[in-house]
């Protein structure tokens, strides 16, 4: 389905092009027809989008297990906006053009949000309701972006740029950006995937993980290491797309179960496979134009969320 | 003070589909003390919150002096029938004498100014529960114990004939469950209120109520004063569990001793434990 | 059958009766308590009107009181009868009513959903707003009162659609407001989606509805906020108790003699459409409808009213954000940019505290 999922990716935009050429123009460097270039032009695009899928979806699930929470989602969380409001600054304020100078920035802007959601949302007091850090996501991601308006304001060449890169795509991707920052994925993911044995025992909750000898103080900073790592490479690249964090992770666990092992282990194909989805249906449904994928997965992502809190007894809220 | 005539009559209850009382008659007397016991998910905490009209029954109805609560006007109703429910929720820093004012809404009116009446009404809620002293503190500062009193006190200074309480004496210590229900005991001498509560303890509620209902499934199983109430065969029927009931010799109302399912003493065991070595 | 003399007698209610040391105390510490409220309005009401009259003197011509205040008893004034009377009052004017608001009505959705971080803009009201406004504008090329309508409206459906999903038996509130932070993702999601489709004149126009701004503000442009708020606000005000009580959950309310669910229901209404129409007038102005309610509480203290404080709070805060904004700064930004810094700093001052009761317990 994931191989499917890539062929029409690079098959489907404003121009289609059938398989066969796809297949010509991809094998046979010396075609250049205008549907060859097109195809080539969409394989960056689609290789980010594995990634990136693949990364906000293991980050989600990461997240939710760490925080013990069904609801966490690097987009609900703030983080993204943290990530967002970091890369303003080094766009705006000093200059930075390419993905892999500003991934820094990212990165410390994903922390910081990410570990103001957790003190605000713990209230200090180590355990944090899904309401409470739920609220705590959109409080802080609402200050972050009049914040980046602010900063936003007296760049009007920046206000263009920054609103499509705001959307959330993964259009106008090239092969030198997903390579500059190639190396944080991969640690990402290799962090990423030691942490399931760790996630399956906090998720009995801290004294029985302490008493099945985890250290959970060490742990979760790890988790979290690891989760702040993947969306904000991913926002850096992409932009901040919400809720692929959020329901991969439940639809996964659906399938497969409560083990994080194999949770993640199907985050990495299930992830890709929503994001690309969504990405040739946002190129589809108002043609020629695009809609950025980040718009989308918002609009379908927010019904399921909305289904999944109906679904659960208030008591896990 | 005027008897009012309370009771459930027929009364089914549901959460959605799923029925948790069904066709249930409670009579209560005036001027007394009662409780309602049962195991967890008996329906006791249900029956009061359809008692106290939060709950609407499916069929039935809750009879105030022979009109149904549920049609009355609200305020009509909490005139005469207060409410504690197991876990209100305080707004952060109130001070208690605020709290406990608001248990005048009902006598007020949108615009109504404070009269002698309420302020007499406040301070004696305060003296009879202890808490004159606390006034101007803020509740989240208080005690498990001396918070439940302002709670008390709150509904006392509505001045109802009928008062209800889900679970009053639940997280707190011992001493502070027979100082809560020592206080409700005094304020039934002193004040001839009716009282209500939904009780977890079978032996402090045979200790300090005048009547005792036991529920199991969604339907009251035994009746009556806490002689007729606490013996061998309706603590099985209620609670499945062996039990041998004694006289408290404190207060001489039955006590209920649980002989466990192994029925064997600390003692015996450690007898046992002997053996082999 | 009274069984009266078996009991002790009790107090009659009664305004002549002679109260006991005990009711004196209780009635004279309420008194101190009243006095300690009524400080703190008058001192609001106080700042308000200064910083009403200083939006009006200051700007790119300096006018004196005295001139101001002629022009507002209606004499005419050369020079000042322009710049006050046609630019500047009408601007001073909508900052006051569009903080009134914004302040009452975010402190009535913090009660109502007991809990300080749900203001109407996280919780996806005002976003369903703006989108429905962000389309009018540029889906069907609306303007004017349509617009208005068309925004009141898009909140009114949005809240209705959060308060039916999350509906389901007992402790919907939680809930609510997780609901409503999804929908106002996919809100804020659809409004990007038409901007990117608009002509950039529509999108100047539309950007008015993403980030709040006093600019260009007429008495035309006025006039749906101020019926709003002369409907709304008294019947907020009539409802204040019952509002108060709802603070001590549903149980102990509805035991009060507080109807519960008809409350709750009148009071989002009149939130929704008085939140709509000040939208519609200023934009969302960021946070205020976050921020006034805690400021007010912690002025009045808890347990008293403090719809009327958070109003003249909101009106305080969107004058003097409006005054840094347009002069203070070194170029002019729209006003929302200020409210959203004081939000963040809310923010850190929530977390320093939060920090502090922490190591206060541990």
């Amino acid at each position: 389905m994931l191989a499917a999922a890539c062929v029409l990716s690079v098959a489907v935009g404003s121009l289609s092009v059938p398989p066969g050429q796809v297949w010509q123009a991809l094998s046979d460097p010396s075609v250049h027809t205008i549907a060859a270039e097109a195809v080539r032009s969409r394989v960056p695009r689609t290789v980010l989008g594995l990634l990136v899928g693949a990364a906000l979806a293991c980050s989600g699930a990461i997240m939710q297990g760490l925080t013990r929470n069904p609801l966490a989602d690097p987009g609900i969380l703030g983080i993204n906006a943290g990530a967002a409001v970091a890369i303003v600054i080094a766009m705006a304020y000093i200059g930075l053009t390419s993905a892999a100078q500003y991934i820094w920035f990212a990165l410390a802007g994903a922390g910081l949000a990410a570990g103001a959601v957790w003190a605000i949302g713990t209230g200090g007091r180590g355990h944090a309701t899904p309401l409470r850090l739920a609220l705590a996501g959109a409080v802080l991601a609402a200050v972050l972006t009049s914040f980046t308006q602010a900063l936003l304001l007296p760049h009007a060449q920046l206000l263009q740029s920054f609103r499509s890169w705001q959307a959330g795509g993964i259009d106008g991707a090239r092969f030198t950006q997903i390579e500059q920052v190639l190396p944080f994925f991969v640690i990402g993911a290799a962090m990423a995937a030691c942490s399931g044995p760790t996630l399956n025992a906090l998720a009995l909750g801290d004294e029985i993980a302490t008493g099945l000898g985890t250290h959970v103080g060490r742990a979760r900073l790890f988790l979290a290491v690891a989760a702040v790592l993947l969306a904000a490479t991913s926002t850096a690249l992409a932009g901040p797309i919400g809720f692929v964090g959020l329901i991969v992770p439940h639809a996964v666990r659906a399938m497969v179960g409560a083990d994080y092992r194999w949770v993640l282990a199907w985050c990495v194909v299930v992830g890709p496979l929503l994001l690309l989805v969504a990405d040739v249906v946002g190129r589809v449904i108002t043609r020629p134009a695009d809609v950025q994928v980040g718009i989308l997965t918002a609009i379908i992502g927010a019904p399921v969320f909305i289904g999944l809190l109906r679904t659960r007894r208030l008591g896990e809220l | 003070m005027t008897d009012h005539e309370f009771s459930a009559r027929g009364v089914s209850v549901g959460y959605g589909d799923r029925p948790v009382i069904g066709g249930l008659d409670l009579q209560v007397p005036a001027h007394r003390v009662g409780a309602i016991i049962g195991p967890n998910g008996c329906g006791k905490s249900t029956l009061l919150r359809t008692l106290s009209r939060q709950l609407r029954p499916s069929a039935g109805a809750v009879l105030l002096d022979g009109r149904a609560i549920h049609s009355m006007p609200t305020r009509e109703v909490a005139k005469v029938l207060g409410l504690l429910p197991q876990s209100p929720t305080c707004p952060e820093g109130i001070v208690v004498e605020d709290l406990v004012s608001r248990g005048r809404t009902p006598h007020r009116g949108s615009f109504g100014r404070w009269t002698s009446a309420d302020d007499e009404a406040i301070a004696l809620a305060l003296e009879e529960t202890g808490t004159a002293e606390l006034a101007e503190r803020p509740v989240d500062e208080l005690s498990g114990g001396q918070r439940q009193r302002v709670w008390i006190a709150m509904a006392l200074a509505q001045q109802t004939d009928l008062l209800l309480l889900d679970e009053p004496t639940t997280f707190l210590d011992l001493a502070y469950q027979i100082d809560v229900l020592e206080l409700l005991v005094r304020l039934n001498e002193s004040r001839g209120t009716t009282i209500v509560m939904v009780l977890h303890d079978i032996n402090l509620a045979a200790r300090y109520c005048d009547w005792l209902a036991a529920m199991r499934d969604g339907t009251v199983r035994a009746r009556g004063g806490p002689r007729e109430v606490v013996d061998v065969e309706t603590v099985r029927e209620v609670f499945d569990l062996e039990t041998v009931v004694i006289d408290d010799p404190v207060s001489g109302a039955p006590l209920v001793v649980p002989r466990g399912r192994a029925g064997r003493s600390a003692g015996e065991r450690t007898a046992a434990r002997e053996v082999p070595a | 059958m009274s069984t009266g003399t078996l009991y002790a007698p009790r107090p009659v209610p009664g305004h002549d009766r002679e109260l006991g040391a005990a009711g004196r105390s209780v009635r004279s510490r309420r008194r101190r308590r009243q006095l300690r409220w009524n400080l703190v309005v008058a001192g609001l009401a106080l700042l308000v009107a200064a910083l009403f009259l200083l939006s009006l003197c200051i700007g790119e011509r300096t006018y004196s009181i005295a001139e101001v205040v002629q022009v507002i008893a209606g004499q005419h004034v050369p020079g000042a009868s322009f710049g006050v009377g046609v630019l500047r009052l009408p601007r001073a004017c909508g900052a006051v009513l569009a903080g009134a608001a914004f302040g009452v009505v975010g402190t009535c959705f913090q009660v109502l959903l007991r809990n300080t971080l749900a203001s109407p803009d996280i919780i996806g009201v005002t976003a369903g707003a703006n989108t429905a406004a962000v389309a009018g504008i540029i889906l069907f090329g609306l303007s004017g009162l349509a617009l208005t309508g068309l925004a009141v409206a898009g909140g009114l459906v949005t809240a209705v659609a959060i308060a039916l999903l999350a509906w389901q038996g007992s402790g919907a509130t939680s809930r609510l407001i997780l609901v409503g932070i999804a929908a106002a993702s996919m809100f804020d999601a659809a409004t990007l989606w038409i901007m990117t489709r608009g002509s950039q004149w529509d999108i100047q126009a539309a950007s008015r509805w993403l980030t709040g701004s006093l600019n260009g503000l007429s008495w035309a442009s006025l006039a749906p906020l101020i019926g709003a708020l002369l409907v709304g606000l008294p019947l907020v005000g009539l409802m204040s108790r019952q509002l108060g009580n709802l603070q001590l959950g549903d149980d102990v309310a509805s035991g009060l003699g507080v109807r519960v669910s008809l409350t709750r229901a009148a009071i989002m209404l009149i939130g929704v459409v008085v939140l709509a129409a000040a939208t519609a007038t200023t934009g969302p102005i960021a946070f205020v409808s976050l921020l006034c309610g805690p400021i007010a509480l912690n002025l009045v203290g808890a347990g008293h009213s403090s719809l009327l404080p958070a109003a003249l709070v909101g009106a305080a805060m969107v004058l003097a954000s409006d005054f840094i904004a347009a002069h203070l700064l070194l170029r002019s930004y729209p006003v929302g940019v200020v409210t959203g810094i004081l939000g963040g700093l809310y923010l850190i001052v929530l977390l320093i505290r939060m920090g502090r009761r922490t190591r206060g317990s541990a």
